[in-house]
């Protein structure tokens, strides 16, 4: 990768250090252990049974439905039911191998589908753009807030869950957590790793809203009017 | 546009603040709503004073050593590809921006909301280069549609504005043909910028914090607006007070989940987005080229004085919808980019006195703001600074503080109460307080107080409490306070 050019960090620095009384920029800090964390008690104990039923009631607050898939349907058959409840397609997904791993194949049998796809580039755009129903999985699932976490990369553009006026995201059970908490610290462990991260990492929570006018909630502004979540 | 907005002096804005009924109606209403709404999120937390106290100990560790997590910011961008500009002034940054603009031969500017750039007057400059700016946050769009309306909030710019006047102006500008209703005009600006998003050459955000451990930078948004700008034009442009920074993601997490918080009650936001460095490798969205400025602009003069700590802000607005006094005067009367309690500290620091001298005395010291602040930032003591500096300056207060509290029609006569400081008054005044829990009768330099009207007893029921009771009383009489 090209290395970025960076300007005037010395004499901004150095200004920083002398206003809070050092000579020259501080080579180390090491973080302190802090006072308080309250952050890792919030639903410590809870069983994914409990995260699941946590997830399911904030999403009455936050405009979005929820639906799990029941033991005598298959993940495909409620897909399905649900992509024909908000009209059909056409549709786009990320280019990604949990769709046959979890038996969706036959979405790509639909002729309205597109994936994603790198090599056409900003051809993609059109298509999301264009797309009624953009479908993802959740990386990781906050129970407490919401919350699908998406980790974007090649295949896996960003627009496929903003551009499109529906949202549907897929969340494997095993993927939520109790909050943001279980989330960035996955992600401070890998920087820590020196794994790459995702250029792009989003928090979604709902659809996209705004109370911008007399405080009043409209939902559905730039992002998706609709979402819906799936647990399988 | 700069910090500063508005005509006049500070006593004719007030004024015309007093003088428009709408505005002070969705002030209070809004500040009730937003109060609710944090009362709630918070209460499901159950610690908040726990969560509020490691706010503050990562605030003040992060400014503490700024110098080094600005530099581990920095070379992790660059790792990254990406390009850093350090701006020590306004007009660094500006021109910065412009140059990268030019070079990318960039007509149409998407932006997502950012106060830096409002404080630097970014528009203006990349305006002056002949290039379409558009603001893309709802908010934001109806004032700029509206020939450049100055905010009056920093969570909900347009708050002074009804429903009917935004359908005006759209009707006017933007060939709107529908309703008032909120959907149908939030439904048209979608549609409208769809077409601006796709067609735009560079995007400009703002940044919610920085991540110094990797380079990356956050945007804590509801409307979507910011994923679209930072997805679609080939060359984004993020612009951060030099102050917005984290350690860690980990330290992320707890101040996102203090912001979204206080700033809007939510839990989280539609959309918390960490953005590292420009696209990678066979990625297709996201931009080619990232740009970060870091802005100075006065923050580091405020570093090692009585008043660093007004560097811990997180923009989130809380201490505004407490305020008794912006309730009363709303937003524009402040004369800032910056109203509220934290516009009265900031604005005079980043600013200079000269034009905003009036600001530390817009307070009651009342200490509602203080209590909301997430991040324990002592707003009213450091109004109160302000205060002895202004006097320490001109050997006196700029106008009487009688006269101020008059122009923010409060329109007591003696300005005691002001001087003590709720903090203080409780003592003294415990024997006057009545059944309901008001001052029916006090001595001295109470009595004006309470000859005109009915005053909260301090500390017993603070002000907040008491507009709250008021307000559910139905009992919200605002012609009481102008006496
Ligand atoms: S001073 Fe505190 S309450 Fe006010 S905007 Fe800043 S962080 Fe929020």
């Amino acid at each position: 990768m090209k290395t970025g050019t960076v300007h005037n960090s010395d004499s901004f620095l150095k200004n920083i250090s002398s206003r809070l009384g050092r000579d020259t920029i501080e080579p180390a800090v090491t973080l302190p252990e802090w006072s308080y964390s309250p952050q890792h008690r919030v639903l410590e104990n809870a069983t994914q049974e409990e995260l699941i039923a946590v997830l399911e009631k904030q999403c009455q607050i936050i405009h979005t439905d929820f639906v799990r898939v029941k033991p005598e349907n298959t993940l495909e058959e409620t897909l399905n039911y649900v992509i024909e409840s908000y009209g059909g397609g056409p549709i786009i997904t990320w280019d990604d191998p949990r769709f046959e791993q979890s038996g969706l194949s036959s979405l790509f049998e639909r002729d309205d589908t597109s994936i994603w796809d790198p090599s056409i580039g900003d051809n993609n755009i059109p298509l999301a753009e264009k797309a009624n129903i953009g479908i993802t999985f959740s990386d990781i699932t906050l129970a407490e807030s919401g919350t699908v976490v998406l980790f974007s990369g090649a295949k896996k553009g960003r627009a496929v869950s903003l551009l499109p006026t529906v949202y549907i995201a897929l969340i494997p059970a095993e993927s939520i957590v109790p909050r943001m908490t279980q989330a960035t610290s996955i992600i401070h462990n890998k920087i820590q790793d020196g794994d790459a991260l995702s250029s792009c990492i989003n928090f979604i929570t709902g659809p996209s809203n705004s109370a911008d006018i007399e405080m009043k909630l409209v939902v559905g502004v730039h992002g998706p009017i609709k979402v819906t979540y799936i647990v399988y | 546009m700069s910090i500063k907005i508005g005509e006049g002096p500070f006593h004719q804005r007030v004024e015309k603040g007093l003088n428009n009924p709408f505005m002070r109606g969705a002030v209070s209403s809004a500040q009730e709503r937003f109060q609710q709404r944090k009362a709630s999120a918070i209460e499901e937390l159950g610690n908040w004073e726990e969560w509020r106290s490691l706010g503050e100990e990562i605030r003040q560790h992060t400014i503490e050593h700024l110098d080094f997590y600005l530099n581990q910011l920095s070379e992790n961008i660059i790792k990254r590809g990406g390009h850093v500009f350090f701006a020590a002034t306004a007009e660094e940054a500006n021109h910065y921006i412009r140059d990268v603009v030019q070079s990318k031969n960039g007509k149409k500017v998407v932006k997502s909301k950012s106060m830096v750039t409002e404080e630097i007057s970014l528009n203006a400059c990349l305006e002056e280069a002949g290039c379409e700016v558009i603001e893309t946050d709802l908010g934001e769009y109806i004032l700029q549609v509206d020939d450049h309306d100055p905010p009056s909030h920093i969570v909900t710019p347009a708050l002074h504005k009804n429903k009917e006047q935004i359908r005006d102006v759209f009707k006017a500008k933007l060939g709107y043909t529908k309703s008032e209703m909120p959907e149908e005009l939030a439904l048209h600006a979608r549609e409208l910028l769809r077409k601006e998003f796709l067609s735009a050459d560079i995007g400009i955000t703002g940044c919610n914090f920085a991540v110094a451990e990797s380079g990356s930078i956050s945007l804590v948004t509801n409307e979507g607006n910011a994923r679209l700008v930072t997805a679609l034009p080939k060359t984004q442009i993020t612009v951060m007070g030099m102050e917005r920074i984290v350690p860690t993601f980990e330290e992320l997490d707890i101040l996102v989940s203090l912001l979204t918080r206080s700033a809007v009650g939510q839990k989280l936001t539609s959309y918390v987005t960490a953005l590292t460095g420009p696209r990678t490798e066979g990625e297709v969205d996201g931009p080619e080229e990232f740009h970060l400025v870091i802005v100075d602009n006065g923050r580091s003069s405020i570093l090692g004085t009585d008043f660093q700590s007004v560097l811990q802000c997180i923009r989130c607005a809380a201490c505004i919808n407490v305020c008794p006094v912006y309730r009363h005067v709303g937003g524009h009367s402040y004369g800032s980019i910056y109203p509220g309690p934290i516009g009265a500290v900031l604005t005079p620091l980043l600013e200079g006195y000269e034009d905003h001298k009036e600001l530390p005395y817009a307070s009651t010291l009342c200490a509602a703001c203080s209590e909301a602040c997430p991040v324990k930032i002592p707003l009213h003591d450091l109004l109160h600074k302000h205060r002895q500096v202004i006097v320490e300056r001109e050997g006196k207060a700029p106008v009487s503080e009688k006269l101020i509290m008059k122009a923010f029609g409060f329109g007591i006569s003696s300005p005691a109460l002001y001087q003590m400081g709720s903090k203080f008054a409780p003592m003294a005044m415990k024997p006057f307080v009545g059944e309901n829990q008001s001052i029916s009768k006090g001595p001295g330099p109470l009595k004006s107080w309470t000859d005109s009207r009915e005053f909260p007893a301090p500390d017993q029921e603070r002000f907040r409490d008491w507009m709250k009771s008021r307000a559910k009383g139905g009992r919200i009489d605002e012609n009481r306070y102008r006496s």
